[in-house]
């Protein structure tokens, strides 16, 4: 991980919230994500893991610019040492920046998937986006079908294998493996992969942690819209020991293979927040220090945690 | 006692490759099979098959002998894999649990579905939360069998693990029969009590990955 050149990305304070109608006419501000710090190195992949709803998509979202009208957004992002103003990252989405889509909702319906994928580029990118489909193991007459004719696995294929297309120093993946079959995942990820060691990053958004631990260099994890760890991967694959936050912990104890075992209670609802730490009400450790003050962000052991025990 | 397929063919449309051929399988009350096949294979189709929204070209579909009714509430209900695109995006959250039966308080505190999503809609929700509105409903219409086509890709582990202890643990006490299709091989260890690879040996029952399933 090179960490002494400058960061590809840099997220500061980071805050979305949404405006939406109450009772009537009375508008509410509903806060999805608070206090984000995120850093981005060129040649790294940062997966980020976390509660589903806890607004890993709309950071992807945020990055982009293509958050809905009614969200307001707070803090600094800044892109290759220059911040990201709205029209600066409708330049860089599409060249610079790419997504994958978490929603297969996201093809155009009436279009074929292979016309789709090329885009609006010029001169059509075909030959290219043909090899990539191959490596996925798509089947060539699969550019001429219609979205509806795919698979789940089929769709997540294309919908990776278009974001890899322009050759973005900067790939936003928000959950690219779902449907696909173990080989294929792992095809996709050794892919970006290979994106990052030639100096790109890829911000990868995924419940398979587990694959994730194994492609990528840093993990972040999220809890009710907040970064609660960021730590190397090597980490979590050491096991609950060398993790320094409760969530994480117990994110390693439910998965299948360590004990399936999950821990009691749901994160907040955004619009009912513990006053404290975000974690208090279902963490094992909590004192009343929790319950009464966020807790800072603390660097233990070469990683970042949000709370006041983690060692 | 069982839901089977027997020799089941579909294709979407006479000009179009066949998508399952003679393709069979059984599954009784009480267990939880899960099912193994490459992406594009045609899972999807099956369980869409299996709960009655497509009828095979030929072979047929029965529950205990006999057809799925064709109305009142279906005893076998299907939880998709995109909860975005099977819920009415224009009802509020509460219309889309009302349209299964009553509300019932027991199983939105298993799911952790906060009081305040009922008066939601759709979008404003993510993935994983309104996955939990999908496999409640499902729950709550009183269903025999259940058919999830990989309702937990898109949830956190812990998420993951939470809602399979509800569902084997509703499932145990109704004695519903499982359909599980997934592509995660230690989640079928930790569910399933038989495992199939529709690709072996067409539909023979693959030996079930030493773990024993999970014991509530």
């Amino acid at each position: 991980m090179e960490q002494k050149n400058q960061p590809l990305l840099e997220i500061r304070d980071l805050s979305v919230s949404f405006r939406m109608y109450d009772h009537g006419l009375e508008q509410t501000d509903l806060k999805v994500i608070s206090h984000l710090h995120l850093t981005v190195f060129p040649g790294e992949i940062v997966a980020i893991a976390g509660s589903s709803g806890s607004g890993k998509s709309l950071l992807a979202s945020a990055i982009l610019g293509i958050l809905p009208r009614n969200a307001t957004l707070r803090g600094h992002m800044r892109y290759r040492g220059e911040a990201l103003t709205p029209q600066r990252q409708k330049q860089l989405r599409g060249t610079e920046l790419a997504l994958v889509p978490q929603s297969v909702a996201y093809f155009d319906p009436l279009m074929k998937v292979g016309a789709q994928a090329d885009g609006h580029r010029r001169p059509k990118p075909t030959e290219r986006r043909r090899q990539l489909f191959s490596r996925f193991g798509l089947p060539d007459k699969t550019e001429q079908l219609y979205p509806y004719q795919l698979s789940g696995g089929m769709a997540r294929r294309i919908l990776v294998s278009t974001a890899l297309l322009p050759g973005a120093q900067l790939i936003l993946a928000d959950e690219p493996t779902p449907g696909m079959s173990l080989d294929q995942a792992l095809e996709a990820l050794r892919m970006f992969r290979e994106m990052a060691d030639a100096g790109k990053a890829v911000i990868l958004i995924t419940h398979d942690i587990d694959l994730a631990f194994e492609f990528a260099d840093r993990v972040a994890v999220f809890y009710a819209g907040t970064t609660v760890e960021i730590a190397p991967a090597s980490d979590f694959k050491a096991g609950p020991d060398a993790l320094r936050h409760p969530y994480s912990k117990a994110l390693w104890h439910a998965l299948p293979q360590n004990g399936f075992q999950p821990i009691e209670g749901f994160q907040p609802y955004a619009g009912n927040l513990p006053q404290g730490c975000l974690f208090a009400p279902r963490c094992p450790c909590k004192t009343a220090e929790c319950e009464s003050k966020i807790p800072p962000i603390r660097k233990i052991r070469g990683g970042e945690v949000r709370c006041y025990h983690g060692t | 006692m069982a839901l089977e397929a027997k020799q089941v063919f579909f294709r979407y449309g006479n000009r179009q490759p066949w998508i399952l051929k003679d393709c069979s399988l059984a599954f009784e009350k009480g267990e939880c099979l899960a099912v193994f096949a490459p992406s594009g294979y045609g899972k999807t189709t099956l369980a869409m098959l299996l709960a009655g929204y497509l009828q095979p070209v030929k072979g047929e579909i029965l529950l205990e002998g006999s057809p799925l009714p064709k109305s009142g509430v279906c005893p076998v209900q299907l939880i998709c894999q995109h909860p975005e695109k099977a819920i009415n995006p224009r009802w509020r959250l509460q219309r889309v649990l009302e349209e299964s039966g009553n509300l019932r308080d027991d199983v939105l505190d298993a799911f952790g579905i906060e009081k305040a999503w009922l008066s939601r809609f759709p979008r404003e929700l993510s993935g994983g939360e309104l996955q939990r509105f999908c496999v409640a409903r499902a729950l709550m219409s009183g269903a025999d069998y259940l058919i999830c086509d990989e309702i937990s890709t898109m949830l956190d582990v812990i998420t993951q693990a939470q809602i399979w202890r509800v569902v084997l643990k509703e499932a145990q006490k109704r004695h519903m029969g499982i359909l599980a299709v997934t592509h995660n091989r230690r989640l079928a260890q930790k569910i399933a009590t038989r495992v199939l690879d529709l690709t072996a040996s067409n539909g023979a029952d693959a030996p079930l990955p030493a773990s024993s399933p999970l014991a509530l």
